[in-house]
């Protein structure tokens, strides 16, 4: 007979084979749907050109030094956000509004790369990097306000602000940003050099991942050695131990939710500076939504954001790959989110064993 | 403004309305008995992709709405599986889930973009009812999966209320210790409504890509999903409040496609955000209410239940 | 086996993680009988209930009724076998109506409720019992006994021959513990079996057939009523003599530290929940309040350490006015603050004792400097409270809901009393703690007290009162029906002004 017993503390290997058995079945989940749908071929597929096409996108993301840059490129506005996000999970504030706030930073470094072309690299680039965190930050801070002051459920009224927020960004690069020399398309004009972000050599890599580095650092000190990170920490366990230790709720909700949107503002920021160099529709693939799944897998760690995103963000390159064999890109999200199933069902053995009766226990 | 705009503006509110209405139906359900399921987004999409796969494959729409029923059920299993069985936290397994419904949905669909259904829901007007003035051309000029929520939705209403069946749904959701100590199933009843929560998902998304678009496009759920979820709210549990909210939003999207025809000069753009703008304040205003009069939401909303849990 | 014994229980084991809480125990249960349960808290009693009422499955044991082997698979499987539990907690729907609750699950109901019919059934039912309840109010209207009479009906509906009643008096006052005596003893003489779970030997001896005493999850004694005394039954169910409990010495009382003048707040839902309260503490007081739950008592609680808003009136400490001040200024004054529950808002559950440690103290500048807490110096303040207080834990990082009660208590009491304060609230400071556990509580509040602090008590239990304070006060309906020095308050006057007398006698409107 099998039963199961509650544990008293998560076992430690649970810790690191719980992920990874995760990935396995992720990986596993999309093959079998690759074998099913049969990549629209009337004769389906063989499980040799679905492996194929797993191999593929390991090549494409780490198989050369291009890949490899490409992957990193990715991974750094997943850090940031995820970054974004986790900080906000940490006080059990659903902030699913990433996306819109990642949006609204492109917005305000954009503005001010194109309202003030002629400023100097060491006035454009920190004045962007301020009003992207800034627009991003009063994104956050919209649905926190009623969140706050009413308990307005933030999950929904985030992500309802994504909406509005890439419709007013869709709205102004087909109207009054749209670049007259971009032959109609949805583009503004290029920024000037100056308000480029540096990058690393020839390649895409750009200042974001020092951002992205340097944030995990301050986030891990304020979280883990902060009194400011100690209320985070209580007011996430608990509101109302927190209320009765005279912690002010209300002004840490609109501290987190406004920090957690400037950094997704900040991504953005980078992405709209040093990757597409001007604002555009569609600038994020789902950055904002990919960093909830970064922000879980990571387990809240500020240093583990950053290795969950550099493999969501290998998943992402591995997935564009492979879409030139009719593998559609769709697929990347597919295994996201049976990705964060998988983590979320193994959590059940952080506190559960299995038993079985002949008193053998099954560690998992 | 003439009667016959104005008729045409409820009709549409209605037709409009309908998809957010089986989906707020569906999440209506779940969270009576305790389980926040915030992926009716990923299950609509999938409700949308399977339902017009299979209804372009057989020429018949209404096998398409019992494939949609399938694809948006079985997504609801798995969401009920872990927040259920394995206690996870239900609004991270429902944003998983909406995640990977997008994703699955765009994986399936990929083929079919752009393609017609030959067979989708037709209006069908019912004899004397639709030739009522201005009540049969608002309420009985519409396709059957509408008239099916004119029923539906008053069935709910009583089965909540009155029927024995209907009094476990509600007990599991407000006191699930109460309910299983005298010998309701607190599982049964959650796996139970979650799955018809997914299946009523999958019929709003199925009424998308096959009567009201009807055509399969990526992601052309485009927030209904989440604006069900908020409904829920605004329906205070209730299907009626419910039936009432979605004519409301679909009245709110008819008016933003409608101001354009007439020559309203705001973008587009503004328009297609009202939907978005206008959830956010109702969810403000019902929560102040709320707030005021206690009332509402499912006690055991969003807790796993464990029956040894000491 | 003989088949006198409606229920028999044999060899009943059941582990949770780290505590063995019923250990191989054997109990028999004959018709028409009251079976006290005793023993103390933790020793496993609710356990073993909820395992014969089929809420929990045993690991091992087996369980007969009349007879019959039988296996529980879930409380409904027990209820259709005659067994019916009224737990500690009731387990009712609190916006259901009295009907609702009583035929939910139930399989008299068939496709539709119907409703008329199912209240008169009721209502014939427990007039039959003299238990008083009306079938269409909503739970949440009625009184703690009322819901209890709720709960017994409700298991009388469903037939139960063996009904078991967990700590039935704990909410009670004397006069509706008496009350409840009367009904049990009706149900006897109509054949149905009563167990009572209790730790207190007066109702053994007042109520019992029989008493089957648990210690350490271990049934280590079942007697016939006559045959034993409340010494006796002490000793069996603590394994020694009894504790000797604290001594009060007289008070001594200095200056008025903590007054209240014609305060009042609101409850949850709206209502007013503290009327026009008055009352002062001086340095060296304890002034107990009593009052059946929802009368007040929380409000009171909450409404002096600011986590409730005061509508009108007036609450000062040490002579200034802390009226509607935010918590934390409160706890800057000197207020420390015991709550009802201790994981739920004393403490934070998932973190460790080092976290639970500074909740209060984090703020202070012996703990680091600037921004940042120095994590040394917040380990080492850790580690002298929990060696001054005698807490045991696992590790200075382990979660501490993992700790038992008495441990949990000891750790929320050692910070709220390390800053010395000048008024302590504490609410149920001993409820489910042993009996070693709470006397250490006690001893601790008492320290206090004689350190010069001004402590609100509030309790359930007279008892407690009765050996701690130095006045008691009564809360009926939000309002503070008297204060009587605690030489002049018996028992049955405290119980008559919990049910809304004036101490003169002239009931409360």
């Amino acid at each position: 007979m099998i039963r199961l017993e509650r544990r008293s503390a998560p076992s430690p290997a649970g810790l690191i084979l719980i992920p990874l058995t995760a990935i396995l079945l992720a990986l596993l989940t999309g093959a079998v749907f690759l074998y099913i749908n049969g990549l629209g071929s009337p004769k389906g597929i063989s499980w040799g050109q679905v492996l194929a096409v797993y191999t593929g996108m390991l090549d494409g993301a780490f198989g050369s030094a291009y890949g490899l840059s490409e992957t990193i490129v990715k991974a750094i506005p997943l850090m940031i956000c995820g970054l974004g996000v986790s900080i906000a999970f940490r006080m059990q504030l659903w902030n699913i509004g990433a996306e819109g706030q990642f949006y609204m930073g492109a917005f305000g470094a954009a503005w001010v790369a194109l309202s003030f072309s002629d400023l100097p690299v060491y006035v454009m680039l920190p004045a962007m990097v301020l009003t992207g965190m800034l627009c991003g930050g009063l994104w956050g801070l919209i649905p926190a306000i009623p969140r706050a002051y009413l308990g307005v459920n933030e999950t929904i009224t985030t992500l309802m602000l994504n909406y509005v927020a890439i419709l007013w960004v869709n709205y102004l690069v087909f109207g009054p940003w749209k670049d007259p020399q971009g032959m109609n398309f949805p583009l503004s004009k290029p920024f000037t050099p100056a308000a480029v972000l540096p990058t690393l050599g020839n390649s895409r890599v750009h200042l974001g991942l020092a951002f992205a580095l340097v944030l995990a650092v301050v986030l891990w000190i304020a979280l883990r050695q902060s009194r400011w990170g100690y209320e985070v920490t209580v007011i996430g366990e608990s509101p109302r131990a927190a209320r009765y230790a005279g912690m002010n709720i209300t002004k840490n909700i609109l501290l987190v939710m406004f920090f957690s949107g400037a950094m997704a503002g900040l991504a953005g920021m980078a992405e709209v500076s040093a990757i597409a160099q001007r604002m555009q529709q569609g600038l994020s693939p789902g950055y904002g939504y990919t960093a909830i799944i970064v922000a879980w897998l990571a387990k809240l760690n500020p240093f583990a954001v950053l290795w969950v995103s550099v493999l969501l963000g290998a998943l992402q390159v591995g997935g564009y790959s492979v879409q030139s064999s009719g593998v559609p890109a769709a697929i990347v999200f597919m295994i996201q989110g049976a990705l964060l199933f998988f983590v979320l069902g193994g959590e059940f053995f952080n506190r559960y064993k299995i038993v079985c009766k002949g008193k053998t226990k099954m560690e998992v | 403004m003439t009667q016959e705009f104005l008729i045409t503006i409820l009709a549409t509110a209605i037709t409009a309305g309908t998809p957010i209405l089986y989906a707020a139906l569906g999440e209506l359900l779940a969270e009576r008995s305790g389980i926040l399921n915030l992926g009716v987004e990923g299950m609509m999409l999938v409700g949308a992709v399977t339902g017009f796969v299979f209804a372009v494959r057989t020429n018949d729409p209404w096998v398409g709405i019992l494939a949609a029923m399938l694809g948006g059920g079985a997504l609801a299993l798995v969401h009920a599986f872990l927040t259920v069985t394995l206690q996870a936290n239900q609004v991270v397994s429902g944003l998983a889930l909406t995640l990977f419904g997008t994703g699955l949905s765009g994986f399936i669909g990929k083929p079919y973009i752009g393609i017609p259904v030959e067979n989708a829901f037709k209006p069908v007007t019912l004899g004397f009812l639709s030739d009522i003035p201005v009540l049969g051309p608002v309420f009985f000029h519409h396709d059957p999966l509408v008239y099916i929520t004119y029923i539906l939705v008053p069935v709910l209403w009583f089965f909540i209320y009155y029927t024995r069946p209907g009094l476990h749904l509600r007990a599991v959701g407000e006191n699930p210790a109460a309910a299983d100590s005298l010998g309701v199933s607190v599982y049964r009843v959650r796996y139970l409504y979650v799955t018809l929560g997914g299946m009523l998902a999958g019929i709003g998304g199925a009424y998308l890509s096959l009567a009201y678009a009807p055509t399969w496009l990526e992601n052309m759920t485009a927030g209904r999903g989440w604006i069900a979820v908020a409904l829920v709210i605004f329906s205070i549990w209730n299907p009626l409040r419910a039936m009432l909210g979605s004519y409301i939003f679909g009245g709110i999207d008819a008016l933003g496609f409608r101001a354009q025809a007439m020559g309203v000069m705001i973008p587009s753009f503004f328009l297609k955000m009202l939907p978005y703008i206008f959830t956010i304040l109702v969810l403000i205003m019902v929560t102040r209410k709320a707030m005021a009069n206690r009332v509402g939401t499912p006690g055991a909303l969003g807790l796993p239940y464990d029956r040894e849990e000491r | 086996m003989t088949a006198d014994f409606l229920v028999e229980m044999k060899q009943i084991t059941k582990r949770f993680p780290g505590v063995l809480a019923n250990d191989r125990i054997n109990l028999q249960v004959k018709k028409g009988e009251i079976l006290a349960l005793l023993g103390e808290n933790g020793s496993g009693k609710s356990t073993l209930m909820s395992v014969l009422s089929g809420l929990y499955r045993p690991d091992a044991g087996e369980i007969y009724v009349e007879g019959r082997k039988v296996t529980f698979k879930s409380p409904r499987e027990a209820i259709d076998a005659g067994i019916g539990m009224v737990h500690q907690h009731f387990k009712q729907v609190d916006t259901f109506s009295v009907a609702e609750n009583i035929i939910l699950g139930s399989k008299e109901a068939k496709f539709l409720l119907k409703a008329g019919k199912v209240e008169k059934e009721i209502e014939e039912l427990s007039r039959g019992y003299g238990l008083q309840v009306d079938p269409t109010a909503k739970i949440w209207q009625l009184s703690v006994a009322e819901r209890q009479r709720v709960e017994i009906v409700k298991m009388l509906y469903r037939g139960s021959k063996l009904l078991v009643l967990d700590e039935p008096t704990a909410v009670l006052t004397p006069q509706e513990a008496r009350e409840l005596f009367q009904v049990v003893r009706q149900m006897t003489a109509r054949g149905q079996s009563i167990i009572l779970i209790t730790h207190k030997l007066n109702e053994v001896m007042e109520v019992a057939d029989r008493v089957t005493v648990l210690r350490g999850g271990m049934a280590v004694a079942t007697r016939e009523r006559q045959q034993v005394n409340q010494r006796e039954l002490a000793r069996l169910m603590m394994g020694q003599d009894m504790v000797v409990p604290s001594q009060k010495n007289p008070g001594q009382f200095g200056q008025t530290v903590l007054q209240l003048d014609r305060a009042s707040a609101d409850s949850d839902s709206r209502r007013p929940g503290l009327r026009e309260i008055t009352l002062t503490v001086r340095q060296g007081e304890i002034l107990g309040i009593a009052g059946i739950a929802g009368n007040g008592r929380r409000e009171l609680a909450e409404a002096i350490v600011g986590l409730r808003p005061i509508s009108s009136g007036k609450i000062l400490i040490g002579g200034k006015d802390v009226t509607n001040l935010s918590p934390l200024e409160i706890i800057e004054e000197g207020v420390s603050y015991i709550p009802e529950d201790r994981l739920g808002s004393g403490l934070v559950p998932n973190l460790g004792a080092v976290d639970n440690l500074i909740l209060k103290e984090y703020r202070r500048p012996g703990l680091g400097r600037g921004p940042l807490i120095n994590r040394r110096k917040a380990r080492e303040f850790a580690t002298r409270l929990i060696r001054e207080v005698d807490v045991k834990v696992t590790g200075l990082e382990a979660p501490v809901k993992m700790l038992s009660g008495g441990n949990l208590q000891r750790l929320l009491l050692a910070r709220e009393l390390a800053s010395s304060p000048k008024v302590i609230v504490a609410v149920y400071p001993v409820r489910g703690l042993d009996i070693a556990a709470a006397e250490a509580v006690h001893k601790m509040l008492l320290e206090q007290r004689n350190k010069g602090a001004a402590i609100v008590l509030i309790s359930e239990d007279l008892e407690e009162l009765l050996k701690l304070s130095d006045h008691i006060g009564v809360l009926y309906k939000g309002t503070l029906m008297g204060i009587l020095p605690v030489e002049e308050a018996e028992p049955e006057k405290i119980g008559l002004m919990m049910l809304g007398s004036q101490p003169g006698g002239v009931m409360a409107s």
